[in-house]
């Protein structure tokens, strides 16, 4: 079975990593929220449960590949290596923070790791990603586009147009939706037609792929398929990855308004965490207390991020009006 | 000037077209994206080839030379292939798309207002967007309200844009060059009835750019300051004409740029002339021509002789039946009468 012989080859190191980065977006989240409880941070997106998503596709990407993400894209971020002093710095405004303050939360972004930026706005950055790949495509290169979105964004007409321009130029783009069962608080079953996002797939000619998005092996291997075909100029594949989000939409958005506890704790059941601990410790990858190590160097690098961040300087004030423009007039 | 000293003559259309090719060929990087900017895509090796080159013609006979990887044909799919050119322009590409009408920034203001403007901006200055969108504006088509808006105050608005408003091929094609190098996103809008219009103006060959943000002086006088956008810039021309045969010298100033704004151009000439009217075919409510008479107020009110005016189309749709629309722009002679109003 195709399962087996990719996870089997999965060298050590790419699982230690995949395991570590996913453990360094939980507390660096978990951090957010303590922020945002204290205060200091004005409500983040949280992505505790999605961590798999992009980690699992991340892990086959170079510094020169690019991915886009959406209003809830610390994950995506730091899957893709962005530097999380930055990322914290960000998030409470001030100088040092990828964005230097003008970002914040939902727009964070680095050039220099392939991080083109998330996107406040539900769908808007799908189209970005096409023409990232089709940059690509033109300057003949084979660097692979990597758009996250929500089962909300999928239900945008950006999205049809987008996998259809990706189609029919044969771009080198993973379209992959993270669907977490919720739109805000508007369930996945009431808002979309048919039932999936992946089947929509066959209706441009490409392949689509439903996953099991708290699975960080499951996601390696289908991304691993979907950006061999991006690079080889095979095209574009469309990924479902069936995660959950253990918190609200925002902020103190208290999510029992809109789902049962019991509903809640099956699929914390599946944790990718926990499950990928599981693997590595059963599979002899690693022992409990190498991992305890990692845990501990995770917590370290959140806590010195935010020691990063809070002792930055804001911006300066004349900072309200610069980069609007590159030159103006 | 040709090398004989003739006045080497092209129209609207022709002048942006060699201005996209010029930069084409001196560029690898800039590609043209837009519905129908060849036409017959894909079906070159039948001999169908650039059945429209653009609506207009802008882009005919690019496919020809720079193929189709360069000159793409998209869907209708103004979101996805506008956004696209955003996605594009932040790896390395420099592209020109083409929304065709402007009103159908309707359907993709979002990529246009919410990523093309803000990225740079909302990333702190790291990412640069070198993109150029046009759209064709301009009533009098006889193609009613949605083919035959100006909405340049609707970009003009946005913090992050830059747009530009050539009046005649010789600013079209400096413009189009312009906006096409600029590393800022450039919104340039083409007025249709320009397009139709015989212009005695010398566009040279090389090629050359009209700075972004510069407006001019396109006639001189020192009774009256015409403000003129795009197509109004030849009717104010016009009606300086007609001003000067009543006896008043009348200046028009061509603002071919409306973001950045050249207000010193236009405060230099309105200080000299103590009169302003203003000459928008875009709808009057937040409108440029009302930026202006705000600025002309606020700046130069201690030489005014008069409140600077304004006349634009009305806050109304533009009308299917031509007596209708002939009323919404505005023409020569109601310049005229507009000037004669603030010359009394």
């Amino acid at each position: 079975m195709a399962t087996t012989t990719v996870r089997g080859t999965i060298a050590k190191q790419k699982l230690i990593w995949m395991y570590e980065t996913m453990v360094l977006i939980r507390r660096f989240e978990e951090q957010a929220r303590r922020e945002q409880d204290s205060g200091r941070l004005r409500g983040t997106h949280s992505a505790i449960g999605q961590e798999a998503v992009p980690v699992g596709i991340c892990a086959h990407l170079r510094d020169d590949d690019f991915v886009l993400g959406n209003h809830r894209s610390h994950h995506h971020c730091i899957a893709k290596g962005v530097d999380v002093n930055e990322m914290m710095a960000e998030l409470l405004g001030k100088v040092t923070g990828t964005n230097r303050g003008k970002g914040g939360t939902m727009h964070i972004a680095d050039m220099n790791k392939g991080m083109l930026g998330a996107n406040g706005v539900v769908g808007s950055n799908i189209p970005v990603a096409t023409g990232v790949g089709l940059s690509a495509r033109v300057r003949k290169t084979d660097q692979v586009s990597v758009v996250f979105f929500g089962d909300g964004a999928a239900q945008q007409g950006s999205l049809h147009e987008s996998l259809n321009l990706a189609a029919i130029w044969k771009l080198p783009v993973l379209f992959v939706c993270e669907n977490n069962r919720y739109a805000e608080s508007t369930p996945f079953e009431y808002s979309v037609a048919g039932g999936s996002v992946a089947n929509r797939a066959a209706g441009y000619g490409i392949p689509g792929v439903t996953v099991d998005g708290q699975s960080v092996l499951d996601m390696y291997e289908v991304g691993g398929e979907a950006v061999r075909r991006a690079r080889a100029g095979e095209g574009p594949t469309l990924i479902e990855a069936q995660t959950y989000r253990y918190f609200g939409h925002y902020g103190a958005d208290n999510p029992l308004g809109y789902r049962t506890k019991e509903e809640q704790e099956f699929y914390m059941a599946k944790d990718c965490i926990a499950r990928m601990r599981k693997h590595l410790v059963e599979n002899k990858f690693a022992t409990e207390a190498e991992l305890s190590g990692i845990d501990k160097k995770c917590t370290d690098a959140i806590v010195a991020a935010t020691k990063f961040g809070v002792d930055s300087p804001f911006p300066k004030l004349d900072e309200l009006t610069t980069d609007v423009y590159i030159k103006y007039p | 000037m040709t090398e004989n000293g003739a006045t080497r003559k092209l129209t609207f259309v022709q002048a942006i077209n060699e201005g996209i090719r010029q930069e084409m060929e001196r560029d690898p990087t800039v590609i043209v994206m837009g519905e129908d900017v060849a036409g017959a895509a894909g079906k070159a090796h039948l001999g169908f080839i650039d059945h429209f080159g653009g609506s207009f013609g802008l882009t005919k006979n690019l496919i020809q030379k720079f193929g189709p990887e360069r000159v793409r044909d998209t869907p209708i799919s103004e979101t996805g292939f506008i956004g696209a050119g955003v996605g594009a322009a932040a790896t390395g590409l420099r592209p020109l798309v083409d929304l065709m009408f402007v009103g159908f920034v309707g359907v993709c203001g979002d990529q246009i207002f919410n990523n093309a403007a803000k990225m740079h901006y909302m990333f702190g200055g790291k990412v640069k967007l070198p993109l150029t969108i046009q759209c064709q504006t301009g009533a009098g088509h006889g193609s009613a309200a949605q083919h035959s808006e100006s909405l340049y105050a609707l970009f003009t608005h946005i913090p992050g844009l830059k747009c530009v408003v050539p009046s005649d091929p010789y600013t079209a094609k400096g413009l189009q060059i312009a906006a096409i190098r600029d590393d800022d996103p450039v919104v340039v809008f083409q007025s249709i009835t320009l397009m139709g219009m015989n212009f005695d103006v010398n566009v040279p060959e090389e090629p050359y750019t009209w700075p972004i943000g510069k407006a001019r002086v396109a006639r001189e006088g020192k009774d009256i300051t015409l403000v003129g956008i795009g197509y109004t810039t030849q009717v104010c021309l016009q009606a300086a004409g007609e001003l000067a045969k009543r006896g008043h010298s009348a200046e028009v100033v061509d603002l071919l740029s409306l973001s950045p704004l050249d207000e010193e151009t236009i405060l230099g000439s309105v200080r000299k002339t103590r009169k302003a009217v203003v000459v928008d075919e875009d709808y009057p409510r937040c409108s440029v021509a009302s930026d202006i008479a705000a600025l002309v107020g606020e700046q130069a009110f201690d030489v005014l002789d008069a409140p600077p005016k304004r006349l634009t189309a009305p806050h109304a749709s533009v009308p299917y039946s031509p007596v209708l629309e002939a009323l919404h722009v505005p023409s020569k002679e109601r310049v005229v009468e507009a000037a004669l109003s603030v010359l009394k």
